[in-house]
């Protein structure tokens, strides 16, 4: 499977993500600079952690009308699976491909701390691996992860099961403590949390593998079920 | 031709710095003061001659898709001569 890993200027876990993926996961992967028009041959983009432009105006606010999330959009609306971590997520709901906002943290201050968040669906090609009520050990570092929306917009989300994680410990003020949501084709999760930061033995934990390990698995198994050899 | 643009949190939106101010002021002596709400502030300037009618539908578009955003912000533009 390849994985294309989006630089924003200003993108900060851009390498990490491609690390956890390539190295821990032993996937392929890719960057792909935020002026490219096109996502070439990848089969599932990450829009990693970050500032993207100095997050000027608004968190994500300037990326949404970059080049290559044009081209984003289009890979969304196409089914592709696209997972947008922390400013990523941030890019996700400035570009409306997913409800609500995030704003500045209930407390003022840039929290960063490893935290634990709960799996709320497995309903997912990214949580498919995990199990129901899984508690995953991630780090957060972040000043605007509290996710607002409106009431109409939050009992949607658990209406349809798009909740897919929720944090235990509850410090940025989000409501109803929504640290990932999917989108409405369940192609698409923005999580705060940072799955690539705990992916490898060395960092203190591997909770966020099953992330992007689902992915890589749904793919897999995607690929296995258009084969003739296929048990499926 | 100026314009301005005032983005500010809509009033259903919990403004954290706009209360940590108004906190602040409140220790500070102020305790007239009952509520803060702080927003961003543009000052746009534009070619001389634009139509106006045209210019402030423009000045619309970049407020609301740009400068704020909708789910969380309010604005509100104000065209100078």
């Amino acid at each position: 499977m390849k994985f294309g890993v989006v630089v924003f200027p200003g993108s900060n876990c851009d390498h990490d993500a491609w690390y956890a993926v390539s190295q821990n996961l032993q996937q392929q992967a890719e960057f792909i600079w935020h002026d490219s028009p096109s996502l070439g041959d990848v089969d599932a983009v990450i829009l990693p952690g970050g500032f993207s432009y100095g997050d000027y105006l608004r968190c994500g606010a300037i990326a949404k009308f970059s080049p290559v999330m044009s081209a984003i959009k289009k890979f969304v609306a196409g089914g592709g699976p696209v997972l947008g971590v922390c400013n990523g997520f941030q890019v996700l709901v400035e570009a409306g491909l997913l409800p609500g906002a995030l704003v500045r943290n209930a407390g003022l201050k840039f929290i960063c701390r490893t935290g634990p968040v709960r799996v709320e669906t497995t309903d997912s090609i990214f949580t498919h691996q995990a199990e129901n009520g899984q508690i995953l050990q991630l780090p957060i570092a972040h000043g605007e992860g509290c996710y607002i929306a409106d009431q109409e917009t939050l009992d949607r989300l658990e209406r349809e099961d798009r909740v897919a994680l929720r944090y235990l410990d509850n410090r940025n003020g989000s409501m109803r403590d929504i640290a990932g949501i999917l989108n409405e084709g369940r192609n698409v999760l923005g999580m705060m949390p940072h799955p690539e930061r705990a992916a490898d033995p060395l960092m203190g934990g591997t909770d966020g593998l099953v992330i992007l390990s689902s992915l890589a698995g749904a793919y897999a198994g995607h690929a296995a079920s258009h084969s003739p050899a296929s048990k499926i | 031709m100026k314009a301005r643009v005032y983005v500010s949190m809509k009033t259903t939106v919990l403004d954290p710095q706009g209360q940590t101010v108004c906190h602040a002021l409140n220790s500070l002596g102020h305790k007239e003061i009952t509520s803060v709400r702080q927003g961003k502030f543009f000052e746009i300037a534009l070619a001389d001659g634009l139509p106006k009618e045209k210019t402030a539908i423009a000045l619309d578009e970049i407020a609301r898709d740009v400068l704020s955003n909708p789910v969380i912000e309010d604005y509100r533009v104000e065209i100078l001569d």
